[in-house]
Parts: structure tokens; sequence; C-alpha cells
């Protein structure tokens, strides 16, 4: 606002100071010239009058002689007047426009709207800093569950972008530096309603930078941070970030644990994608053999360090050793796109490759020459440009990884289901594959084809106030009531309630005899009219009655006194 | 020196001695008093006023704040003074004149908290 006020303030010093100086003449020298009445005798101008008629001389030229004609003298004096008022005028409106247009102070105006809308959102939001791929999907992913977000970018282009991509809701979007404190207080760091703070862009040190802002200016908001190197990330650990992303180490140590166990990552795969996709056929890695690896750069290195622990053979193409380093193995010297490279590292033996290199026209080259020697090769490729995703479908890569979509579907799925996380954790360390491999049935089952729903439950007043109604009365409800439909009790609700949170305990496929109260935390999954009839049942008393006992009973405060009337009146 | 400062000072200056001018005299004589130096203590008021316009420090808010209250009191004795002139039958009467020259006092008090506040920010600059 300041800013504003006194930018156009300064601005129009000059056109003003000018405009009051030409009026001032132009009234004294009306004044001074002699002027004869009606008459004709000599009489002088007042004061008054010359303002009078200078007000509407250079904006109604013609109105006439007022008042009483004018002498010669004046007719001179007045003729002049009225080129340099008119000019002054031109010049002080021109000066304004101008004015308007100065990319400055349309800068401060988008940034004030900006803090504005702001600071009017009443909802709770995450503040993404960096709207590239990562950013934009990630928005997108939020704005499905109808989360809001408020997005920095420095690029104006992609401001605009996100002006023009019609989103179903408002996204505030600012262009600047998300370096800047200020830039992040406009966003809305400070603002009580924060949920998070989410740092995308693809500097290592601007993310760096945003995590400690944000934990040094609202200490409680929950930051969120992509990392390409171990550096950045054990600093960024260092003050409390509470999730790195590193898009490279996520992938590989995502392969290595599929390696490993299927089902369970089919599982994950599936509660974590978009509900309502096609679901997709389990890949089966290789289980033992050898792998070639192109490219030992950040992605390479990091896949070699999870294959090499799985106990693989491995044998790494490199352009440049010299640069990125040479693992134990050695290093065949080469891109890889050629043949003989590619069987100097043997690749007629190998039962997998990872192409990944960080240009895309290399990797694709590297995966058809590789095909073609060894059609039977498992194949990673990395994407790095998710404007070739076209040409990885058809090459024929059983795993694409994308740095940008793994972060935002991590993060994504961190954001709205965090309890997801947490069951993934339990199951990678309790339950086995005959467990992931049963539910996957179960699900298969559930949906007919699709991809689950996966939605979370917190028993409180915002969420479920029929349930709190119905404890405070005393009554127990188990977690098969939840589970009933309410407009047909005798049928179930197509959904698996997956984990039950109560106080510190966990348990993850929790019986439907479970008793659940205030406080607990549910994850279910299943087809997504089933959670909009839950819906009913947690928020609806009489639909929450009738799951219970199968009757519909008057539940208002003033029919429940007159049922206890009425069945006293009946006792008499 | 800086030419800015020069101009400015200037304009705060000749407005505090012009209204001083129009000022002096009975209070309730029309012959003490001349229409054309209000009109030219008027007309540097506002100029002295625009001087002022975004100044973003403390002293050039309060600055604004009495030109805008010397503009303020001009303008209503030069209104006295037309209505009193050109649209009422009695004219220029000795209590009117006085009402005139009374607001033009006020706004000289203005004025010179105006000059004082400039000499105060030029003996705590030293520079």
């Amino acid at each position: 606002m300041d800013t504003i006020f006194f930018l156009v303030l300064r601005r129009m010093r000059t056109p003003l100071l000018t405009l009051i100086v030409v009026y001032a003449i132009a009234m004294a020298g009306l004044a001074l010239i002699p002027a004869q009445d009606a008459d004709g005798q000599p009489t002088a101008m007042s004061l008054f009058h010359a303002f009078y008629f200078v007000s509407y001389m250079s904006t109604t030229i013609g109105f006439g002689e007022l008042p009483n004609a004018f002498t010669d003298a004046q007719r001179i004096w007045v003729s002049l007047s009225v080129f340099f008022t008119v000019a002054v005028w031109i010049y002080a409106i021109g000066n304004l426009i101008t004015l308007l247009q100065d990319s400055t102070l349309q800068r401060a105006i988008a940034e004030r709207r900006f803090r504005t809308l702001v600071r009017r959102l009443g909802v709770p939001f995450y503040l993404v800093c960096g709207y590239g791929q990562t950013g934009s999907a990630l928005v997108r992913g939020l704005m499905e569950r109808h989360i809001q977000s408020v997005v920095i970018d420095v690029d104006p282009e992609r401001i605009s972008l996100l002006q023009l991509d019609n989103q179903r809701e408002y996204v505030p979007a600012l262009c600047a530096d998300a370096r800047s404190p200020q830039a992040l207080e406009a966003a809305g760091l400070k603002h009580p309603l924060c949920r998070g703070v989410v740092a995308l862009t693809n500097v290592n040190e601007a993310n760096l930078k945003i995590a400690i802002a944000a934990k040094l200016l609202h200490p409680e908001v929950k930051v969120i941070c992509r990392a390409d190197s171990h550096e950045v990330e054990a600093n960024m650990a260092s003050f409390g970030t509470d999730h790195i992303y590193d898009p490279f180490d996520a992938f590989a140590s995502y392969i290595a644990f599929s390696i490993q166990s299927p089902c369970q990552t089919l599982l994950i795969d599936w509660l974590s994608g978009r509900g309502g996709e096609e679901l997709d056929e389990p890949r089966y890695p290789p289980r033992q053999g050898r792998w070639v690896i192109c490219g030992y750069g950040r992605f390479g290195k990091a896949m070699y360090k999870h294959l090499k622990a799985r106990g693989f053979e491995l044998s790494v193409i490199e352009a440049e050793p010299h640069k990125t380093g040479i693992p134990t193995e050695g290093v065949v010297h080469g891109r890889g796109t050629e043949a003989v490279t590619l069987e100097q590292a043997r690749i007629r033996q190998a039962v997998g490759l990872v192409a990944g290199t960080d240009q895309d026209a290399d990797n694709l080259s590297i995966i058809m020459t590789a095909l073609a020697l060894n059609p039977d090769l498992f194949v990673i490729a990395r994407e790095n440009h998710i404007q070739n995703q076209e040409l990885f479908d058809r090459v024929g890569a059983q795993a694409i990884m994308n740095p940008s979509t793994i972060i935002a579907h991590r993060i994504r799925m961190r954001l709205i289901t965090p309890l997801l996380s947490d069951l993934s954790r339990l199951a990678r360390l309790q339950r086995d594959e005959a467990w992931a491999s049963q539910l996957i049935s179960r699900i298969i089952a559930l949906v007919d084809g699709r991809k689950p729903y996966v939605w979370e439950v917190s028993l409180d007043t915002m969420q479920a106030p029929a349930i709190q109604d119905a404890t405070r009365r005393g009554q127990t409800i188990t977690l098969g009531t939840l589970l009933r439909d309410p407009l047909e009790r005798e049928r179930t609700l197509p959904a698996i309630p997956l984990l039950l949170i109560q106080g510190e305990e966990r348990r993850p496929l929790p019986a439907l005899k479970a008793p659940i109260g205030p406080g607990d935390r549910l994850l279910f999954c299943g087809r997504e009219e089933a959670r909009w009839r839950m819906d009913w049942v947690l928020c609806n008393i009489h639909a929450l009655r009738y799951v219970i006992d199968g009757e519909s009973r008057r539940e208002g405060p003033a029919w429940r006194w007159l049922a206890a009337w009425q069945s006293r009146l009946r006792g008499v | 020196m800086n030419p800015e400062k020069v101009v400015f000072g200037f304009f705060i200056v000749l407005a505090l001695t012009l209204n001083f001018g129009f000022f002096v005299g009975e209070i309730d004589n029309p012959d003490h008093h001349h229409a054309w130096e209000l009109f030219f203590v008027v007309v540097v008021n506002m100029i002295a006023t625009v001087l002022k316009f975004g100044d973003r420090t403390q002293m050039g808010a309060v600055l604004l704040a009495t030109s805008l209250v010397a503009m303020l009191q001009l303008l209503a004795a030069s209104l006295i003074w037309t209505i009193a002139a050109h649209a009422t039958e009695t004219g220029l009467t000795p209590s009117i004149m006085a009402s005139i020259v009374s607001l033009s006092g006020g706004a000289m008090i203005a004025n010179v908290v105006s000059v004082v506040l400039l000499v105060i920010e030029t003996v705590l600059l030293r520079r």
C-alpha cells in the first residue's frame, strides 16, 4: 500500500507543479490586463472571475467571454493561455497513464493484491515454492482433494501459465524470488492457517534458504524440501526440516524394495496412486543376475548403491568417469549408446538395464540398442523432461523414473494421506508378502479394475460430530457401524479399513468389531462413493442412529422432550 | 549542496513570508490586506505542498501535514473573500475582513511550524 501511494505521489509531483504554475500565470495575466464592462467603461477583472474563466477555459474552449466581453488585449492573453493550459493537461494525464503502465507500479499492485488474497484465506493452505514440473503436479494433486495452495515462482512465465491453466479453484500466485523472506511472508508464511512450506525449486541452495527461513519465521510449520545432493540433505536435516526428498535415492530404493517384495510394492503403488485410474500390471524385476548401469551420475550412483546392497553383479558405463568417480568393479568408458560399449559391459548376459544419463535422447538410444542386443532385459529409464513421456512409453521400459513426478507423488501422499506412509512402514516392518497379496485380492474384488480411492477420517468434532454426540450419550460404536450403508443398513459399504490409530497404538487392518471413539484416526480404501456415504454416518445423527439399530427416531432436543412427554401420557 | 533542497526551502520560506505580508496590518481594515497577496500566498503554498509529496520519511510526513493545514486555512480565507465580495450585497465588511485575516494567521502558524521543522532537520543532519 505504502509503496504504491508514495510512488504515485512522487511521480505526479512535476505534473502537478506545472499545472499550478501555469494556472497561476494565466489567472494573474487575466486579472492584470485592463478590461471593459458592458458599457465600454474600463474596469479590472477580479481574481475570482479570472479563476472562474481559467477553470473552464482549457476544458471547454468556446464557452463565451464572461462576465463581460473581452478586450483584444485579453483575447491575446487567453489564446496564449489556452495552448499552454491544454498542453499542461495533456502532459499531466499522459504522465499518469505512463505511471499506471509502469512495471514497478504494476508489480507493486500485483504484490499488494496477492498479499490481501493470502491474508484473507480462511482455509488451511500449503505454500508451494517453485511451480515447475514438480510444483504444478503437486498443486494439481492437492486441488483434487480440495486443499488450498499458494504458489511463488521466480519465473513470470510460469506464473501466467498457472493463471491460464483454468484451475478448478483459485490459486494465489506471486512472481518473486522465494529466497527472500519478504516474499515468503507475503505468501503467508506467518499466516496462522499455513500448514506447511514445500520447497521445490530446481536450485538446491534456494530450497535450503526457504527451509531456513520457514523454520526461523514460523517454527511450527511443516517444511518439506527437495534436495538433489546428500550434502544439502544433511544440512536441511540438521535444523529440523520435516521431510526431505531426493528423487534419485527415493526411486533407487523403491526399485530395490520392489525386487525384494513385489506384492507390497504393488499394494502401496495402488494405494498411493490416484483413485479411479486403471489398475496397472504388477512388474517383477529379476531377482538375480547382472545389471548394466549407463551413466554414473546421481541416479546411477543411487541405483548402484541399492542394487549392490541386494547382491547383484553390476557393470557401469560412463562417458566421463574422471568427473563422476569410478566404482570398485571398474567402468566401461563410453556413453552406452553404441553396441560396442554395451557388449563390453556384457549386455547379452545381463538381466537388467538402467538407462540413467541426464540426456533423454541418450537414454532412449541406449534402451533401443540394448533391447536389440538382448530383448529380455528389464529396463529402467530415467526421464529428465516430462515432454518426452510419449517416447518413453513406447520404447519398452518397464519402469520410468521421472524425478519431478516421483517427488510430487511422494509429497502429495504425505500431505493428503499421512497415515498411508504409516501403513507402508508398518507393512514393511511387520507384514510379509502373503499379507500383501491377500489384501491385494480383497481390493481387486472391491474396486472392479480401478485403483482404489484412499481417504482418512479423524473422529473429531469437525469431521465426525455425530460420533462425538453418540459417545457423549454413552453409546459404543464399532468400526462395523461406520461401514454400514446409511441407505440400506444390511449392505456394507465398498471400503476396507486399512489402519486404525488409537492413542499410541497402530492397528493395520483392524477388525470390524473394534470399538472406536473420539480422537481415533482411520485410513480407508475403496470406492469413492463409499466415502460420501460414510460422511453421512459421521455427520448426521439420524443416519448414525439408523445404521446402529435400524430405527429413525426423533433426535432433536425439543422432539426428544415431546417424545418423553408423550410416553409419560401413555403411561398414565 | 542539493538543488532539490534549495527549491524546497525557498518555497517553504516564501510561503511563510508572503503569508506574513498578507497578515500584517489592522486586522479589520480591507486597505491593509491585498487580494493579490492572498493569491500569491495560495499559489506558493500549493507549490510547497506538492513539493512535499512522495517523501517517505517521518519528517516528510509531518511537513506534508502542516502544509495541508495551511492550504485548508488559506482556501477557507479565499472562499470567504470571494463569497463576500461577489455573492453578497454587503461586500467586504470589517468583520469579514477580520475573519479572513485571522484564518490566514492560522495558516501562518502552520507555515511557521513547517519552517521550524525544516530548521530542525537541517540542524540534525549536519552535512
